[in-house]
């Protein structure tokens, strides 16, 4: 079975929204949309975003260290908010793993996400029903486009590359080599939702040296100077 | 989480007019075992009528939650799987059964359909009442899953959530079954003023061990599994919108802890001890009016204590939202 999902690697993300801007641009005004803010110009904007990139301090000062974490829909593969839905209107879709809701269908109860650990599902203050990421199944699914174009907005809009999408469960898809290689990790694995999108931790390159590796052992200078001086001429006395 | 006032209507009024039928139906029992004088057929049909409208006025206040409520009728689709969709199926079963038995009983018809062994006689009212009895409990049960379901609200996610939807719903219909024989001069008020004070100790009980243990609740997840980074301090800087989302109103009940505490302490004091105090001087002076009184000050501190449920649970999610920047 497929199961499309992120793998965002957050040893590169730069938080620079790019993936929340052309999400919300593509989803907007496509197949998910209208996405509606209120007071967009004025002191509270709200609205809603399938995706967004949240701003992490690890550490105390001065070892503190910036974490920018995007945050979207991990499309688990035990999804807690497909079960409570009464409508059914929040599904899985069998063909690739990914959790949609109706929007013919919902009736807006919010209930769906009272059961998401993840707080990934907003509620459309004007069309009043549950919106969510749906990993831009209509550009996936469209099979006018480029194999280069379907993909979601946000893995393309990506600039450092920080978004990888794929099958997790194909194990040579590109997704499930950065996880297994790259130690791959699900947010929130306590609750046993499965989250399908994983996460690629930050990682440093370091140096370590020590001491002795500051000093050549076998430096030929010190090996052949040995002559004890004690006043006379030297090599560094004569005038050239 | 949020108190939506729609959810505080919606399960305070059909805990009480649950309780009322059951207890206009378990002083029908009582009769029917000549432990109570039996009563005008009037008496159980407007009791029950009173319990119908506040399971309508329930159902009518759920609608306020409700985004879309024009697709309400969808709701009983997923009730395989969903608390809600069995909620929103078991609900107009009762309303019907609690209309027949009301109906039932304006219209006389107790003639017994059959004899069970030599004096139990099957009349429609008994049959009417005892699926109604089954269909109560089933919409206290439903009603609390819905809470109770939810894994990731950990102040909900336990046994005492049923336990206290029942007790405090059994407990408010009593209330107001004492304070309906009160109005009506019944002297059936001592008897579901007993029930009342009972169940109302009961609930007392369940509550407190609920709070009990909630407050030594240590919750399953930390920032530190949110985001997946090993480090005893990680704070949150920016959650990706300025002002607010549906994640900041939905799952925050922007109130200080003191009004928290406020609203705790009050919901203790109004649903316990000062109805218990009044039905017991009702029945000392023999007021008709101390019960009613008993029963709205009983209600109003439903209203808090459902306040309070709700403002007590704090859901996973919010670890991703703690500063806006």
């Amino acid at each position: 079975m497929t199961q499309l999902a992120l793998v965002i690697d957050l040893n590169v993300c730069v938080g620079c929204h790019a993936c929340v801007t052309s999400c919300k641009e593509w989803n907007t005004s496509g197949w998910a949309g209208p996405m509606v803010d209120q007071n967009p110009y004025d002191g509270s904007p709200t609205g809603t975003f399938f995706n967004r990139v949240q701003t992490f301090e690890v550490g105390v000062f001065p070892n503190t260290e910036t974490v920018h974490f995007p945050k979207s829909c991990l499309h688990c593969e035990e999804p807690p908010c497909v079960p409570v839905c009464p409508t059914g209107a929040s599904h899985k879709r069998a063909d690739n793993g990914i959790v949609l809701v109706d929007y013919d269908k919902c009736i807006g109860c919010k209930y769906c996400s009272w059961a998401c650990p993840y707080g990934a599902r907003e509620l459309d203050e004007q069309e009043k029903v549950m919106k969510k990421c749906t990993l831009c199944i209509d550009r996936i699914t469209d099979a006018t486009l480029s194999d280069r174009d379907r993909q979601p907005a946000c893995v393309l809009a990506c600039p450092t590359s920080a978004r990888l999408y794929g099958d997790v469960h194909d194990p040579d898809s590109e997704v499930s080599v950065a996880i297994r290689e790259r130690g791959g990790y699900q947010l929130m694995p306590e609750w046993g939702t499965k989250p399908a999108n994983h996460y690629l931790p930050r990682q440093k390159n370091r140096m370590y040296i020590s001491p002795d590796e500051l000093t050549r052992v076998d430096n030929p200078l010190r090996k052949e100077d040995l002559t004890t001086y004690t006043g006379e001429e030297t090599l560094d006395d004569v005038a050239w | 989480m949020h108190p939506a006032f729609s959810v505080i209507f919606l399960t305070t009024l059909l805990g009480a007019g649950q309780g009322l039928f059951l207890a206009m139906f378990t002083g029908q029992l009582y009769a029917l075992a000549r432990f109570l004088p039996a009563q005008e057929d009037q008496f159980y049909a407007l009791g029950s009528l009173v319990a119908l409208v506040l399971l309508v006025i329930g159902l009518g206040a759920s609608f306020f939650h409700l985004g879309r409520p024009e697709r309400a009728w969808r709701s009983a689709a997923m009730w395989r799987t969903s608390w809600l969709s069995r909620e929103v199926i078991i609900l107009p079963i009762l309303m019907a059964l609690v209309f027949a038995y009301s109906v039932a009983h304006l219209m006389h018809w107790t003639q017994p359909w059959f004899h069970i062994g030599e004096v139990l006689g099957v009349d429609a009212t008994l049959l009417l009442g005892l699926l109604g009895t089954i269909a109560s409990f089933a919409l206290f049960v439903s009603t609390a899953m819905i809470y109770a379901s939810v894994k990731f609200l950990e102040e909900w996610h336990s046994t005492f959530t049923v336990v206290n939807f029942t007790l405090l719903g059994l407990a408010s219909g009593f209330m107001l079954a004492a304070a309906y024989s009160a109005y009506i001069g019944n002297p059936l008020v001592s008897f579901f003023g007993t029930w009342a004070v009972v169940l109302t100790l009961g609930a007392l009980l369940s509550r407190v061990a609920h709070l009990r243990r909630n407050a030594r609740l240590k919750h399953k997840s930390t920032v530190q599994t949110a985001i997946g980074v090993r480090h005893t301090a990680v704070v949150q800087k920016a959650q990706g919108a300025m002002g607010g989302s549906f994640n900041t109103r939905e799952f925050f009940h922007g109130r200080t802890p003191e009004t928290v505490r406020l609203v705790r302490n009050s919901f203790l004091v109004l649903v316990f001890p000062i109805p218990i105090l009044l039905i017991s001087g009702a029945y000392l002076i023999e007021s008709t009016t101390l019960p009613i009184l008993a029963f709205l000050i009983q209600y109003l501190g439903l209203i808090a204590e459902r306040w309070y449920f709700f403002a007590e649970a704090k859901h996973p999610q919010n670890l991703y939202y703690q500063s806006i920047s």
